[in-house]
């Protein structure tokens, strides 16, 4: 029982980070109607420009808020000089598109700071919680963290006056044209916010997957299925489903003993086929109908 | 009175297939224009034209300045409010929302939220789903939030598409008496198109019959309302 608790409560922390990248990944799907492959790849390059900083002395959080700057900021430029270009392409031209990002941003990060594995800091410590093994200080402010940044974006999208021009923007981009809503500019806030997001999952996880340019591949994997679980139409949906990945990747990996730690990848891509199979449009989102 | 918009050799097409064929006409200050025509005339089209959401040649002139390399949102902002075909309604958000996305591009709050309580007067239903997903309203409500949110830019001019589509005849006419009201105490211009022209001539002040992407004829509304020959051959009552 002990075994269990401690396991499901190491799986939601986990869970956090997958939330966080299938949040991003709804944020990008919603505003341009493709899932972005480079998401991960994006988190990893944020994670470094992080070290980086780390590494020529500056403190943690100051690091860690240049860092969610920097990412935003270049979260934006991919959009207006990549994206834009290719707004109207079709969905080939878009995958293309994202694969490219991805091979570039990985090799770019192994050119300037190697492929060796390099150990990241973390600000809360590793000691236990309260003395009784259950959870430990990194894992406690990994979901911190994420609860403070949902309460931001939710009081963001709910409560602000460009926030409701994101979602009208997203929902229905010709009407939003109509009230003199910059679709555009709308899109690339969008995208913005998306790599910031990454960048804060990629900086929580780095304590516990270390840094490297290939760290983000499995937890991108475990995002896409949180998504897809929640439904990609559904921001809530889709830190739900991320929170559900979590824990089932590491209760099984943990129980099921075939599974262990070789198969659990595997369980993201079983979640998905699964999701797709019984239930495309996933736990919270709404099915696609198109009039013939 | 002046021109608020004038419109000269307006051509229009989807792809390759040419939709308009030069047509000129024009929305006087304080002014109510009229478009009239069957289906498929390119009514809709004009419009879209207008508001660069079709690809277009011509001159577009609003308040004496050219507007037909400017886009969509740039169109919006100068004050040309669009009550679409189709209505254009966030269906996914409140009403109140839909009525503060209509202002969105203001900045004077106080002002704003005493356009929602005036959108409330002419509209009291409204107030009463004001928390309700807009996708749920009726028709009839949501061509009311259409036109409140239309309202809410604090145009000079607004562009209506077939406001009558769809809706019970007590409220077409309770709507058209509203439209009335708004030209004649907050000044908006009208540009109306209609398929319903008995209604929309009543309203008008100059009208123009579309067909096939040309207009065929065109003068004061109150002519066409007397000439029996036109309505007989072309308005169909």
């Amino acid at each position: 029982m002990e075994l269990f608790l401690q396991q499901t409560l190491a799986g939601l922390a986990t869970g956090t980070i997958y939330a966080c990248i299938a949040l991003a990944i709804v944020m990008t799907y919603q505003a341009i109607g493709h899932l972005n492959f480079a998401q991960g790849e994006m988190a990893m390059f944020s994670t470094f420009i992080a070290w980086q900083l780390i590494q020529w002395g500056t403190p943690y959080w100051i690091a860690f808020l240049a860092t969610v700057a920097v990412s935003f900021a270049g979260g934006v430029l991919i959009e207006r000089i990549v994206l834009r270009p290719i707004q109207h392409a079709p969905v080939l031209s878009h995958v293309a598109v994202f694969i490219g990002l991805l091979a570039i941003l990985n090799s770019l990060a192994g050119f300037i700071w190697d492929f060796n594995v390099k150990p990241f800091p973390t600000p809360f410590g590793t000691a236990p919680l309260l003395g009784n093994g259950f959870i430990d200080a990194h894992q406690a402010g990994m979901i911190a963290i994420t609860l403070l940044l949902l309460a931001f974006l939710y009081g963001f999208f709910r409560f602000t006056r460009v926030g409701l021009a994101m979602r009208a923007a997203a929902h229905d981009p010709v009407s939003a044209r109509l009230v003199g809503i910059r679709v555009g500019w709308m899109t690339a806030l969008g995208w913005g916010m998306a790599a910031a997001i990454g960048a804060i999952a990629g900086m929580m996880i780095a304590p516990i997957v270390f840094l490297e340019p290939n760290m983000m591949l499995g937890v991108l994997l475990y995002g896409f299925a949180g998504a897809v679980l929640g439904g990609l139409s559904s921001p809530v949906g889709a830190v739900i489903g991320g929170l559900i990945v979590g824990v089932v990747e590491n209760l099984a990996g943990t129980f099921i003993p075939v599974i262990g730690g070789e198969l659990k990848f595997t369980i993201a891509l079983v979640i998905i086929v699964a999701v797709l199979v019984m239930k495309p449009q996933g736990l919270l989102g709404r099915p696609v109908l198109h009039r013939v | 009175m002046t021109a608020l918009l004038e419109v000269r050799d307006l051509h229009a097409s989807y792809g390759t297939t040419r939709v308009l064929h030069g047509l000129s006409f024009g929305v006087l200050e304080g002014g109510v224009t009229t478009l009239l025509g069957g289906n498929g005339a390119g009514k809709t089209t004009t419009l879209r034209a207008l508001c660069g959401m079709v690809l277009r040649t011509g001159e577009i002139t609003f308040a004496g300045r050219s507007i037909a390399h400017l886009s969509t949102e740039d169109i919006a902002r100068l004050g040309i409010a669009h009550v679409p075909d189709g209505r254009g309604t966030f269906v996914r958000l409140t009403v109140e929302e839909n009525l503060e996305l209509g202002a969105i591009t203001r900045r004077d709050r106080n002002a704003i939220a005493q356009d929602v309580e005036r959108v409330f007067g002419y509209f009291p239903i409204l107030q009463k789903r004001r928390g309700q997903q807009a996708g749920t309203l009726s028709g009839g409500e949501q061509q009311m939030l259409a036109i409140g949110r239309a309202l809410m830019l604090q145009p000079r001019l607004m562009l209506l598409d077939e406001p009558s589509f769809g809706l019970a005849p007590r409220l077409v006419r309770e709507l058209f008496g509203i439209l009335a009201a708004l030209n004649k105490s907050e000044g908006v211009s009208l540009l109306v198109v209609e398929q319903n022209a008995a209604l929309a001539l009543d309203l008008a002040d100059q009208a123009y019959l579309v067909e096939t992407g040309r207009i065929v004829f065109s003068g004061a509304a109150r002519e066409i309302r007397e000439d029996e020959k036109i309505r007989r051959s072309y308005l169909g009552y």
